[in-house]
Formats: structure tokens, sequence, C-alpha cells
């Protein structure tokens, strides 16, 4: 512990999994807390974790069918995602329930059938794997579904970035310019569940909403405006990444919760000292001005 | 149809009715906006007026009848569902009328000359970078009104958009409703101050369900068309019977008789003048 940096940097230069983790993480930085900052923005903090309950017994079912293959947990989770995202969508536009309470009944059911397909098979410790994720074990395939899941996030974004901008702050006026309302926000829901697919293949079902929605959060302390908030909420990400991947090897702590714990660290510092309404801000208030 | 008029009625309402739950809010309307109206919906609450023009945009089916539109149209709804807290700029709002000319992809950079003229013309130079959440109530409507210049829609639709503004910013707005006038746009405002009505809106639609007058404002305005409105009933009653009225799509020929508002030149109304 003579030189803080070197041991931060050592376990990454030594070992080829710590790499491929951090290089897994780190595609997972870029993708996840964008999608997160525009869940935040729409007060939909709360259906990623819902979401990230879908998506579970989509993979235990895949599990059930071709055992640990990433392919198929893959797909089952994204099955069970778009299916509970568009059902809960559709139902809400076809009747008077709210959108939060359709995902609510959606997610309960996927997540009930889904304990009931693992408990017809299955062990505790398989289990274990896709509550906390297997960030040290990544192989090739998995880290080219996480490169590819960062590079279509990123792109979506891109092309359905005004639209959904304007989606979240005035849906009324865009209804009247525009039919793309619907398709963006499903698009949008798709990006969700596909960046939980993939934080769930590194940081565990359970643990995937973390890297998604701490540094959006995160980001609120630091910038005001949409431009700000998504490099800012990208980089807590990454800081959170190393910082949690490198602790975890050091005092042999799983990586899963150590990287999200991260999070949480860089949110409370935020939180303290951001100069965006941060706490010690308000303690130090300066006086009014003229105008 | 009147004839030697070159452009259609932008809005044609056919045995319109609107509502909720099969409850009628508009009951067998007919009629006409002519391009170029600047027509006042008056009415009590409960009278329909905000939702025929939520039946005209296409936010609420109709449950009878039909409405025929024609060319672009702006509409500036009286409770919008705009989230104020969300980090977005005055420009960006106000571009957000651009949709048209710039899609989900053309660059704005280069109608920021526009977007800057637009906001200068509600009075709010210099507002360009701040976050919508600062803006005061009136400052707020300007900069929709900002956007709605942007739009640049040849019919442009108002519900009750001076609710909760001073009587400057009432002025400054009002002042740019009588620009549009001038421009041959068509606007349709709803509004509750029969003054302001008397004073810059030359026609009336005086709503209290089913339509009371449509026609020329001094004509509409009079005190027994008024209390013919305020005596309706605001009642929904659950067991009401299905209307045995004319069914939509019928129709209905009104005759073309003339007004003679002078602000309207020579061409017939298909308006009601007196509808029940």
């Amino acid at each position: 512990m003579i030189d803080p940096f070197g041991s931060l940097v050592a376990p990454f230069v030594e070992f080829g999994f710590m790499r491929r983790a951090l290089a897994g993480c780190l595609a997972l930085s870029v993708s996840a807390p964008p999608v997160g900052v525009f869940l935040t923005l729409r007060r939909m903090s709360l259906m990623s974790d819902a979401m990230s309950h879908a998506i579970l017994p989509g993979a235990a079912a895949g599990f059930l069918v071709a055992g640990l293959s990433l392919p198929a947990m893959t797909l089952g989770g994204l099955v069970a995602g778009l299916a509970v995202a568009l059902l809960a969508g559709a139902a809400t536009r076809a009747t008077v329930v709210r959108e939060d309470a359709n995902l609510a009944a959606f997610y309960l059911i996927s997540l009930a059938a889904g304990v009931l397909l693992v408990s017809l098979r299955g062990s505790q410790i398989d289990l274990m794997h896709f509550l906390f994720g297997s960030v040290l074990a990544l192989d090739d395939p998995a880290l080219w579904l996480l490169g590819g899941i960062s590079t279509l996030t990123l792109v979506a974004l891109a092309v359905i970035y005004r639209p959904l901008v304007m989606e979240c702050v005035d849906p009324l006026f865009l209804r009247t310019v525009s039919r793309s309302g619907g398709p963006v926000h499903l698009a949008f829901l798709a990006l969700v569940v596909i960046n939980l697919v993939g934080g769930f293949q590194a940081l565990g079902t359970l643990l995937a909403v973390g890297l998604m929605l701490l540094p959006a959060v995160a980001a609120r302390f630091w910038t005001r405006d949409l431009g700000g908030l998504i490099p800012v909420s990208i980089l807590v990400a990454a800081l959170a990444s190393v910082t949690g991947l490198s602790l975890s090897y050091q005092f042999d702590l799983p990586s899963g919760p150590a990287i999200v714990l991260a999070a949480g660290v860089l949110y409370l510092a935020s939180m303290l000292v951001g100069p965006r309404g941060g706490l010690l801000r308000r303690l130090v208030r300066g006086r009014h001005l003229e105008a | 149809m009147s004839t030697g008029q070159p452009s259609p009625d932008p809005i044609r309402l056919v045995g319109l009715t609107l509502g909720y739950d099969r409850h009628p809010a508009i009951h067998h309307l007919d009629g006409s906006v002519r391009a170029g109206d600047l027509l006042a919906l008056v009415g009590p609450n409960g009278a329909g007026k905000s939702t025929l023009l939520k039946g005209i945009v296409g936010e609420i089916p109709c449950l009878d009848g039909r409405i025929e539109r024609s060319g672009d149209l702006a509409y500036m709804p009286q409770a919008d569902e705009i989230d104020r807290s969300f980090p977005v700029s005055v420009a960006d709002l106000a571009g957000m009328g651009l949709w048209r000319r710039g899609g989900a992809w053309r660059s704005l950079g280069r109608q920021r000359r526009r977007i800057e003229a637009a906001l200068a013309a509600v009075g709010l130079d210099g507002f360009e970078a701040r976050p919508i959440g600062t803006l005061s109530g009136g400052q707020f409507r300007r900069a929709l009104f900002a956007r709605l210049i942007l739009q640049d829609c040849s019919v442009i639709l108002l519900d009750e958009p001076f609710t909760g503004i001073d009587a400057r910013t009432v002025d400054d707005l009002l002042a740019l409703i009588r620009i549009w006038h001038g421009e041959g746009r068509t606007v349709v405002a709803a509004l509750h101050d029969l003054a302001q009505v008397r004073a810059h809106f030359p026609t009336t639609l005086l709503l209290a369900r089913t339509p009371i007058a449509w026609g020329p404002t001094a004509r509409v305005l009079t005190s027994e068309n008024l209390a013919r409105a305020r005596n309706l009933s605001e009642a929904w009653d659950e067991e009401a019977p299905v209307c045995a009225g004319p069914r939509g799509g019928v129709a209905h020929d009104h005759g073309a008789h003339d007004h003679g508002a002078r602000d309207h030149g020579a061409h017939g109304h298909h308006h009601h003048e007196d509808a029940a």
C-alpha cells in the first residue's frame, strides 16, 4: 500500500482475467448510465428494478433448457424482459391502469413463473451464478456480447435522442407533431432490457440495476443539463468499475457487489460535495444575488 | 362551400359528438372554421371547449360524426404535460417547434437564428440558455408561444392561453395573435374573458355542450345567449338514455346564410347562428 495508484492498477497489469473483467465493466459503464439518466429523469428509477426481476425467470428458463450457456440465458432474459415491457406498455395504452402498476403486475407474474421453473430443476449453486454474476470469468462470447450491447445502445440513443427528449419533456406535443412517440418509448424500454441483460452477465441480475442508476443519480449533483449528465454518469460508472474490481481483488471480495458499492460510495460522496444541490453547498450558502 | 374561396375550410365539423365514456361533452356540432378566422370558443366550465380542441387535434376519438381537417395545425393545451424539471433550455423547448423542418436528426445549428428571433418576438431575448424550470408562469407561456411561432402552422388552436397570466403578458401575446391573424392564419382560442373576446375576436362560438350560437361576436355574445349557456347542466347522468338524435355523417345543410360580418367579406357561413 505504498503506492495507492500502483496497487489500483497492478491487478489489471498482472492478470488477464482482471483485464477481461475491466473491459466488460467499462463496456457496460458506457451504455448503462445514459439509459439510467433518462430513467431517473422520467421518474422511472424503480422501473429498472422491476425489469431486472422480470429478466431473472427468462434467464432461469434458458438455464434450465441449455445449462450454463450464455446464448440461451441471454436470449431467455431478453425475451422475458421485452415481453414484460411490451405487455405492460400495451396494457397501459389500452386500459386505464398506469404504466407502473401494469409493470408491477407483469413482473410479478414473470417472477413467480420463473421461481416455479427453477424449483422444477436446478440447484442452489447455479442460482448464485446469475444472482451475483461472473465478472471474473468473462469469456470471449460474453465480452463480445457486452461490447455489442454497448455499441447498439449508443447508436440507438443517438438515433432516438431528439424524440426521446421530447417524449420526456412534452409527450403531448410530440403526439401532435409526430407518431414517433410510441415507437421511441418502446425502443427505450428495449434499451433498458438489453442493458440489464448485459449487466446480468457482469454483475448478476440483482445488481445490474446498480451500474445503471447509481452513476446517473450521482451525476445530478455535478451538472444541471442533459448534455452534461450523460458524460458525467459514464465517468462515475467507469471509476466505480475500476475501483470496485481492484478492491475486490485486493481484499478478496465478490466483485459484483464491490463494483456497485463503489458506485454507491461515489453517489454518497457526490451528494455530499456535489456543486448542484450537494449537502455541503447547502450549509455554506452564499449571500443572495442582486438579480 | 362558398364560391371563389381558394383554400378549403381548415376545420369542418360534421354531426360531431365528442365525450368521455359514451357521455357527450360536445353534442351534435356542425359547422366550419374558415381559413383566416380568428375564432373565440366561449362557454362555462364543462361546456366542452377543451374537449372540442382535443377532438380537433385527435387527442380523443369522436363518439359520433367526424372532423375534417386540412393543413398543418399547432395546438397549445390548457393543462400541458410538460415536465418542467427536465433539464432542457428555453431554446430547446422553443426549438421543438422546428420538428417538421428538422425531424429527429437534422441539425438545428443553422436554425439558431430563427429560435432567437422567435424568443425575441415573445420578449424572451437572452433567455435561450435558461433551464425551463427557472421560468415564471408568464415567461413559460411566452416560451410556448415562441414554439408556436416556430411551428409556423396555418391553423393554431389555443386552450385558455391567458389563464393565470398578468395583463402585460396577455397584451403582448394578444398582439402576437393579431399578427398571426394578419398573416392569414386561422386561430381558435378557448377563452373566458368576454371583454377580451369582444375586443379582439371577430367571431365566436358559444358552447354549452350543445352549440348555443356561432357567428360574429357581437351577435353571439348577447345576454339571452349567455343566459342560455349558463343554464347548462353539468350533471353526468349515469342513467342517461342512448341519444336518439341523428347519427353522424348525415348531410347537414344549414344553408349558406350570410352573417354580413364585416371581417369576413361577402362569403357565406356554414356556421350555426342559432343551433339547438
